[in-house]
């Protein structure tokens, strides 16, 4: 197996993993650690594509990453704080509870 | 021009000043009102002498002031204030008669709550009927004439908490009224034919000479002239405000106010009115006398009018049991006197008998006055009699006042005053028959004062309040003596030796005569009083009543007679009737026209605003409204529809996420086969 077909199987193992975890864990904190998980497979096949591909342009891939580390930093201090106000509301931070908001 | 007329405005003014101040003054503030209002009627006593003093100077000379009131379209409408011997006599005599009248007052309603307001109705009638006397234009004489009425009104019904006297007032007030109906009209065509309602106004004015010749031959349809409708119209006012026939029905009634407004309502202020209207526009009322085409002329009319006033005034007056009521019945005769002299032609003897009248007339309402106030508001002669010992200075001053009034010779002023009337009417070239109807008034006169002198003061009291009667006080005495004074020594002011009067009202030197020319209508009705008194006695003095109940003579000789004109010769009735009935039968048309033509209209365009509102409602809410409610609440529906797929649940969402994943993962693996 070629190096980019270890990484993307990686990332894909990876990234089931997440998914598994979001869909399948109660508590939302663990939810979030799964999504984070998804977040960064695609991030290492960024990685991946950009550093096995033909003709590689400088930092392309780097860029993308960083800028989706970023924006999921912000995602999970926005994504804390709701779970800090879930746990205020009732006592806890189950998921499965928080469903006042539906129509 | 004289300058000093000017200030002829302050007469009137200064009564009404008094009428503000008691209107104004505290209910209790009785010293305060009667002062003002005393000190008032003082003061126009004294104006009222020199604005006299200053006419005679010159009796031929009208004196006037006229002033602009405010403007109208192009014209201007001007009052004005007139000074001759003429009002300048009525000036005195009314100021005089009522300052004694209201000193009189103090006394007669020392006792009543609403002492403070009776003064002030007292001055403002003294007020309008010195407007009425010094006006120079007929509008200012107008506005004095219904505030005459007005103050009648109030005054008549003083003590409106009885329903006689509210009733009484609202007679008189509504009675004078449709006289003054005619005297509007009569005013609005003068003012439409002449452009001015000014007596006097240097050439100009509605009395002179062209403006009436301009009246005189302007014929209207019938051959009449327009001077003569003019004058028959103002006359109709002088008929309801004198009490003349058929308007005289509500001056007996009068009678329900208290004495002495009665008394100046008689002597001084409202009745006289009449008579000096008569007087002051009598140019204007003769102007029609050389039409001799005309059909009737407005003094043939008055003279007719008078005369039946005169006799049926004293002839009702013989039946009459109230003593009040047998002296207005006497005002009423005694007025168609003075309309009979107008309308023969002798406004001077009118006006002579006018102040002589209102003298004799004050002394013997006051004298009615003192009787009632110490026979305790007994009013009934029947119920009174021996009241001369113990009432010394009433006797003796109501005997003055009923020989004045009956013209017992010689002494008395009416004695003069009357001659001069019957003299007029002798010498009347149209007819004779007034001048019989004034004798025969004569005699009826002499019998029913002395009925009423011989029921009420002689014999033996016939009540328990006749019985207690007592002197009134010396403030109602007093006005007492001095009216009777009056009552005796005007006469000798126009007696045919000493002309004096007639030459200052005329401003022409009238010629002395002998006192005993013509002395064969003198001596005629001389014999007529006689005849009168010495039946009177007759009947009422050589056999005097007994007690209360007892049959009167004459009622006993002709019961019908005597009933018939007790009741007032059925006139009431006659009008309750005729007139009465007409108003009510208006009136209920009137209620029908409203009820169902107007008010049905009124209803049906309501029921048709009703109708189209219900359809638009209809339209509204089963049309439009129900449109929109669907399409509304099928959006709704929708939405709640839609709203199920949001169930709060994360993983759901997260699910549903993946499952997407997947299958668009899936698309792309496919798609990117081909």
């Amino acid at each position: 197996m070629s190096p980019l077909q270890l990484c993307v199987a990686f990332s894909s193992v990876l990234f089931a993993v997440g998914l598994t975890g979001a869909l399948a864990r109660s508590n939302s904190i663990l939810v979030l650690l799964g999504i984070e998980l998804m977040l960064n497979a695609a991030n290492l096949n960024f990685i991946a594509f950009w550093r096995y591909s033909p003709a590689p342009s400088p930092a392309t891939g780097v860029i993308f990453v960083i800028f989706a580390i970023a924006v999921a930093a912000a995602e999970t201090a926005v994504g804390l704080a709701l779970v800090i106000s879930i746990y205020r509301h009732q006592r806890n931070i189950r998921l499965q509870e928080a469903t006042r908001l539906k129509g | 021009m004289e300058p000093r007329v000017a200030y002829l405005w302050l007469i009137p003014a200064l009564p009404l000043l008094a009428a503000g101040v008691g209107c104004v003054a505290p209910r209790n503030g009785r010293r305060l009102a009667a002062g003002a209002a005393i000190a008032a009627m003082l003061g126009a006593l004294v104006l009222s002498c020199f604005a006299l003093h200053l006419a005679l100077a010159d009796p031929s000379a009208h004196l006037v002031y006229n002033f602009r009131w405010f403007d109208l379209g192009n014209g201007a409408v001007r009052l004005g204030l007139l000074l001759d011997p003429l009002n300048g006599l009525m000036c005195v005599m009314v100021s005089l008669v009522g300052l004694l009248i209201f000193i009189f007052s103090l006394g007669y309603m020392d006792a009543d709550e609403n002492f403070t307001r009776f003064f002030c109705f007292l001055s403002l009638f003294a007020a309008a009927m010195l407007c009425v006397v010094v006006a120079n234009s007929l509008l200012l004489l107008f506005i004095g004439w219904e505030l005459v009425g007005l103050a009648s009104y109030l005054l008549i019904g003083f003590w409106f908490h009885r329903p006689a006297a509210a009733a009484a007032a609202k007679k008189a007030f509504i009675t004078t009224r449709i006289g003054d109906l005619g005297f509007l009209l009569g005013l609005v065509w003068l003012y439409d034919t002449t452009g001015s309602l000014l007596l006097y106004d240097g050439g100009n004015g509605v009395l002179e000479s062209h403006v009436l010749g301009d009246l005189a031959t302007q014929v209207l349809a019938g051959g009449l002239a327009a001077s003569t409708a003019i004058g028959l119209l103002i006359f109709c006012g002088a008929v309801g405000k004198s009490g003349q026939f058929p308007l005289h029905v509500w001056l007996p009634d009068a009678m329900e106010g208290p004495t002495p407004v009665s008394a100046l309502i008689h002597a001084a202020t409202m009745v006289a009115a009449g008579v000096f209207l008569m007087a002051r526009i009598f140019p204007l009322a003769a102007a029609d006398q050389g039409l001799a085409a005309a059909p009737v002329h407005v003094l043939t009319v008055v003279a007719g009018i008078g005369a039946v006033t005169a006799l049926m005034g004293a002839a009702i007056a013989v039946a009459q049991h109230d003593l009040k009521r047998i002296l207005a019945f006497s005002t009423v005769s005694q007025l168609g006197y003075m309309m009979l002299a107008l309308g023969v032609g002798s406004w001077v003897a009118a006006i002579f008998h006018l102040l002589t009248h209102a003298f004799f007339k004050a002394l013997l309402f006051l004298g009615a006055g003192s009787v009632i106030h110490a026979a305790h508001h007994e009013q009934d002669i029947r119920n009174l009699g021996g009241l001369r010992s113990p009432m010394r200075a009433t006797y003796a001053t109501f005997s003055v006042g009923m020989m004045a009034l009956t013209g017992v010779p010689f002494v008395f002023s009416g004695f003069w005053s009357k001659e001069a009337i019957l003299h007029a009417a002798s010498e009347w070239n149209v007819s004779h028959l007034p001048l019989y109807a004034g004798l025969a008034g004569v005699v009826l006169t002499a019998f029913y004062m002395t009925r009423l002198l011989c029921e009420v003061f002689w014999g033996a009291p016939r009540s328990p309040a006749a019985a207690h009667a007592h002197e009134s006080p010396a403030v109602m005495t007093v006005p007492l003596v001095v009216l009777a004074v009056g009552a005796v020594a005007l006469g000798f002011l126009g007696t045919p030796a000493w002309p004096w009067l007639q030459s200052q009202l005329t401003g022409e030197a009238v010629p002395a005569h002998s006192l005993l020319e013509g002395g064969g209508l003198m001596a005629l009705s001389i014999v007529l009083v006689a005849t009168g008194l010495g039946a009177g006695w007759a009947l009422y003095g050589r056999r005097l009543r007994a007690t209360a109940g007892a049959d009167d003579p004459l009622a006993a000789a002709a019961p019908r007679l005597f009933a018939f004109l007790g009741a007032r010769m059925k006139l009431d009735e006659l009008y309750a009737a005729t007139v009465g009935r007409l108003n009510t039968f208006a009136a209920a048309l009137a209620v029908i026209l409203d009820r169902w033509v107007w008010g049905g209209a009124v209803g049906f365009l309501a029921r048709f605003g009703e109708f189209t509102g219900s359809v638009n409602r209809g339209v509204d809410e089963g049309g439009l409204n129900a449109g929109f409610d669907s399409i509304s609440e099928r959006i709704r529906g929708a939405g709640r529809a839609y709203s199920r797929a949001q169930t709060g649940e994360t993983h759901g969402y997260l699910r549903a996420l993946a499952v997407a994943f997947v299958v668009l993962a899936l698309l792309a693996l496919l798609g990117g086969g081909q």
